[in-house]
């Protein structure tokens, strides 16, 4: 069972690296709160991350493959599913779940279940070996992760025989903790680079 | 990368380094603002007992290699991956270009590895006909400048926003703007097409966890997860020291590692690979996967008993961060690829004697790396220990030869230090210090200014001054070491009025006490160490005394630790040394600690000092404390200095090696402590006041500079 303490220490670490941390009490307000993030972003929000640069003639061709604002939800649970696609019906957004090659310039939202949560460093645990999975949490803008609250460990020593067995086949897992960032000009933080600009982490309320 | 030939031409190149201004106050910022983030990321962590956790668990590893080896293969294969062993660096990189013409691979992209940069396997690839492209944007820059990497962390860390955004400019066509913000969203836009167009990715591995033959990479950025996951074939490049028995051995290096190479608590990312993933465009909607494990070496190191240690090395960067001569010149001078204290240790390993026989002499054994080591490796020993090695092989050069007969016999050694007594007339002026050098004999050596010998050896004085003591409850043996003896007598007869104080402590000064050896250490004579310590040990008979008293914290320190080890091998001289360094103590310890002199021995009016905490006595012996209380204790007022623990530039032979260097330490120094406010100075070690009080004489900056000895002496109430 999981303490008010551990959702409350994740909370923070995680606000420490730039995630956005808020606790939703259902999977329908997961679901609002992931269509209004998408829709309030900027139009073109890849312009954050380099279209007013100038570029090369490779680099600046990616802009023309994307034209819609696209939120990528691969394996998230039925429930979800079904708000998150009225949510986007309603309000104009493509919502994919598959294809994430033929988006490789960006996406502004990818959606993804967190298999769980370690308080102790404000991480969530992404089980990404659906290569959809990997790609949404990684070509995207914005990665939005749902941790149900009963995930959250204290520490990564506390999640070690469920890795262990999860490694007993073939698996990609991931610990996310926060967004991309480097800081290797001048020891300056910058955030994404690479991966996401921004990380933002719906704990989910138990029921 | 370091590549000069001769010490000389070594020498030309730390100059040009020092007069990298950018690059300078860079790694100034970066030495300062690391020491807190260090401390903060652990603030809620054992530091020393995780760190002896990760060091037992690597010796453990160590010790099976092979095994693991085939425990991982085993476990990999069975989910996909294919294993490999490379022999040397060129095997390495010709199973990866194998690899790639059997997939037919046209383009690269490449995350991290330092593997990869020991094994020079971009050069090699291209030289293949593939086009690699480095995505890690640090490494990204240096690629496209053609340089090795500055730091193992953060690989350009040398170049300003100014230099980056040339390099941009001159990349993309357009004018860039100097943003560093803007800066890394066009490495963003540039790279992210090398990703989707890449064949194959390389990326190193943090760890080879063998119980399941899954890789885990700690990234910032998310390049290796792109690299990773893009391309339809992932190659995975690691040193066998990177197998371990299990995950946990892994977490427990990820609660270490970000902390120690930048104060972060936990990268971004920590991605765990097993065996072969879907990927869309592979063949069967499979990743074509091999991990290579690369010996190099390193497998018969790991029998090596003196240096298996270093296979416990995790990357981290620390030893770079702390150490203040990487700090001065930067990783292309302090390092060939691998950088920093590890670097001068495993460039000697991986990249050979011509490689390493300069870099290792550049170190002033203070201790920094050892002391922020995340896997508690004794550096500032094995790099003495590589230097050895390389004198044994190329033969050692004549003076240090000379220097080793003459230290070894302790009557010849001390007839010259008394001959010198007499020469110095001329060019003392009648003052404490050598005025009128002739300057072809200390070229470069203006920045201080060097102290005559005393008229009067405390050794001769010895007789004269002994406190007879009727019934004694401790008995004691002084140690005084070279400077003290025959330089600096004062401190030795200050000392001894501060024990005398105390009832029933017998001093005795055994007269068949000669140089300590660690200048011998230093200068890589071990054979002549060993008959020195051998000598000392038997003018001193520990068994016969409480306690081994010395006032210098070089001396205590290697009294205490290196002789036991230059006799690890030697079962008998090891009981006997390590008899001998039990009774070994510093004299503010003994003071406070044994003898339990406090305020009420002390009178006089305040004043303010501040402190010099000696390398030997603060890491070396871990004495902290003691000084600073006894200065309070004997009424007056301690003032901090910033970077009170960082060396003054003196390492011995160090400083007439390479003065440029010394010239640097001991300036900020002097700056660090002229800004306390104070004009008087203590510290527990000769050889640093033989450096600072030398510095500020040149300078002409009044500011007393004395042993604490001194201070607590003139202050007894009983004299």
């Amino acid at each position: 069972m999981t303490t008010p303490n551990l959702v409350e220490q994740l909370t923070t670490k995680a606000g420490l690296v730039s995630a956005t941390v808020r606790c939703v009490a259902s999977m329908d307000e997961a679901m609002a709160y992931v269509a209004d993030v998408c829709v309030g972003k900027e139009a073109c929000q890849i312009l954050a991350s380099g279209c007013d640069a100038p570029l090369s003639g490779t680099a600046e061709a990616l802009c023309e493959t994307k034209q819609d604002k696209i939120i990528c939800a691969p394996e998230m649970p039925e429930d979800a599913m079904a708000a998150l696609s009225a949510q986007c019906a309603e309000r104009g957004v493509k919502l994919i779940t598959s294809g994430m090659r033929s988006y490789l310039g960006g996406i502004d939202i990818g959606l993804t279940m967190a298999a769980a949560g370690i308080a102790e460093t404000g991480t969530v645990v992404v089980r990404s070996t659906n290569e959809e999975v990997r790609l949404a949490s990684m070509i995207a803008e914005i990665h939005i992760a749902v941790l149900p609250a009963s995930a959250i460990v204290a520490d990564s020593y506390a999640l070690e025989p469920r890795l262990v067995e999860w490694m007993g086949q073939p698996d990609f897992t991931a610990f996310v903790t926060g967004p991309s960032r480097t800081a290797d000009i001048e020891r300056v933080l910058a955030l994404g680079v690479h991966g996401p600009l921004e990380l933002h982490i719906l704990i989910l309320e138990d029921k | 990368m370091q590549d000069a030939t001769t010490l000389k031409e070594y020498r030309k190149q730390l100059r040009e380094a020092l007069e990298n201004d950018f690059q300078r106050q860079a790694l100034d910022n970066f030495a300062v603002a690391y020491r807190t983030s260090r401390a903060n990321a652990f603030a809620d962590i054992d530091a020393p007992e995780l760190i002896a956790e990760i060091a037992a668990a690597k010796d453990e590893s160590i010790g099976r290699l092979e095994e693991l080896f085939q425990e991982f293969k085993r476990h990999a294969e069975a989910a996909g991956t294919k294993v490999h062993l490379a022999a040397t660096a060129h095997e390495a990189n010709e199973i990866i270009a194998r690899i790639g013409k059997e997939n037919n691979v046209k383009t690269i992209v490449k995350s991290k590895s330092m593997t990869a940069e020991e094994t020079h396997l971009n050069d090699h690839l291209e030289a293949q006909g593939f086009e690699v492209t480095e995505t890690d944007l640090g490494e990204w820059i240096i690629q496209l400048r053609h340089e090795g990497p500055t730091h193992m962390v953060m690989p350009a860390i040398h170049l300003s926003r100014y230099q980056v955004a040339d390099l941009f400019s001159e990349v993309t066509h357009k004018q860039q703007d100097v943003d560093i913000q803007k800066l890394v969203k066009v490495a963003r836009r540039e790279l992210r097409p090398k990703f989707c167009q890449a064949d194959m990715g390389i990326s190193g591995a943090n760890f080879a966890i063998a119980a399941t033959g899954t890789i885990g990479l700690i990234t910032n950025e998310g390049n290796g997860r792109l690299t990773t996951t893009l391309p339809r074939v992932h190659v995975a490049l690691a040193g066998v020291d990177k197998l371990m028995p299990t995950l946990h051995d892994a977490l427990r290096i990820i609660r270490c590692l970000p902390k120690n190479a930048t104060g972060q608590a936990i990268t971004s990312y920590v991605t765990w690979i097993t065996g072969t993933v879907p990927c869309e465009p592979s063949p069967g909607g499979t990743k074509v996967k091999h991990v290579v494990f690369l010996d190099n070496g390193r497998l018969a190191m790991a029998r090596d008993p003196e240096f298996k240690q270093v296979l416990r090395c995790i990357r981290c960067g620390a030893c770079a961060n702390v150490c203040p001569i990487y700090r001065l010149v930067g990783g292309h001078k302090y390092g060939h690829i691998y950088i920093g204290a590890i670097g001068l240790v495993a460039t000697y390993f991986f990249h050979g004697r011509e490689k390493a026989k300069n870099l290792v002499q550049n170190c002033l054994n203070c201790g920094a790396c050892k002391a922020v080591c995340a896997a508690g490796i004794d550096l500032p020993t094995l790099i003495k220990e590589v230097h050895a090695r390389i004198q044994d092989e190329e033969g050692h050069p004549l003076y240090s030869t000379a220097v080793g007969q003459v230290l070894k016999n302790r009557k010849l050694f001390h007839t010259m230090l008394k001959s010198a007594r007499l020469l110095q007339k001329p060019v003392t002026g009648g003052t404490p210090y050598l005025r009128h050098l002739p300057m072809f004999l200390f070229k470069d050596q203006d920045f201080r200014a060097l102290p005559a010998v005393a008229d009067e050896a405390f050794r001769d004085k010895w007789e004269r001054i002994k406190p007879r003591v009727a019934d004694a409850k401790l008995k004691v043996a002084l140690f005084s070491g070279c400077v003290q003896d025959f330089v600096y007598p004062e401190q030795m007869e200050a000392a001894v009025a501060v024990i005398a104080s105390k009832q029933g402590v017998a001093m005795e000064y055994p007269m068949g006490q000669s140089c300590c050896g660690l200048p011998l250490q230093m200068m890589g004579e071990k054979q002549a160490g060993r008959e020195l310590a051998a000598h000392n040990m038997n003018a001193i008979d520990a068994q016969d005394f409480d306690y081994i008293v010395t006032m210098c914290a070089s001396c205590a320190s290697y009294l205490k630790h290196g002789y036991k080890r230059l006799f690890a091998d030697d079962p008998a001289m090891a009981y006997k040394a390590a008899q001998f360094a039990h009774r070994v103590i510093d004299f503010s310890s003994f003071v406070r600690d044994v003898l339990g002199i406090a305020d009420e021995s002390f009178t006089g009016p305040s004043k303010k000092v501040t402190y010099h905490a000696p390398c030997h006595l603060c890491r070396g012996l871990g004495v902290t404390e003691a000084p600073r209380a006894l200065l309070g204790e004997a009424g007056l007022e301690y003032v901090p200095a910033a970077e009170e623990d960082v060396c003054c530039g003196f390492g011995g032979t160090f400083s007439v090696k390479f003065p440029e260097l010394s010239r640097e330490l001991l300036g900020k120094k002097l700056a660090n402590l002229k800004a306390t406010g104070a004009t008087a100075m203590a510290t527990d070690c000769p050889g640093c006041i033989m450096q600072i009080r030398g510095g500020f004489e040149a300078e002409k900056t009044p500011f007393e500079v004395r042993h604490v000895a001194e201070y607590l002496a003139e202050r007894l109430k009983h004299k």
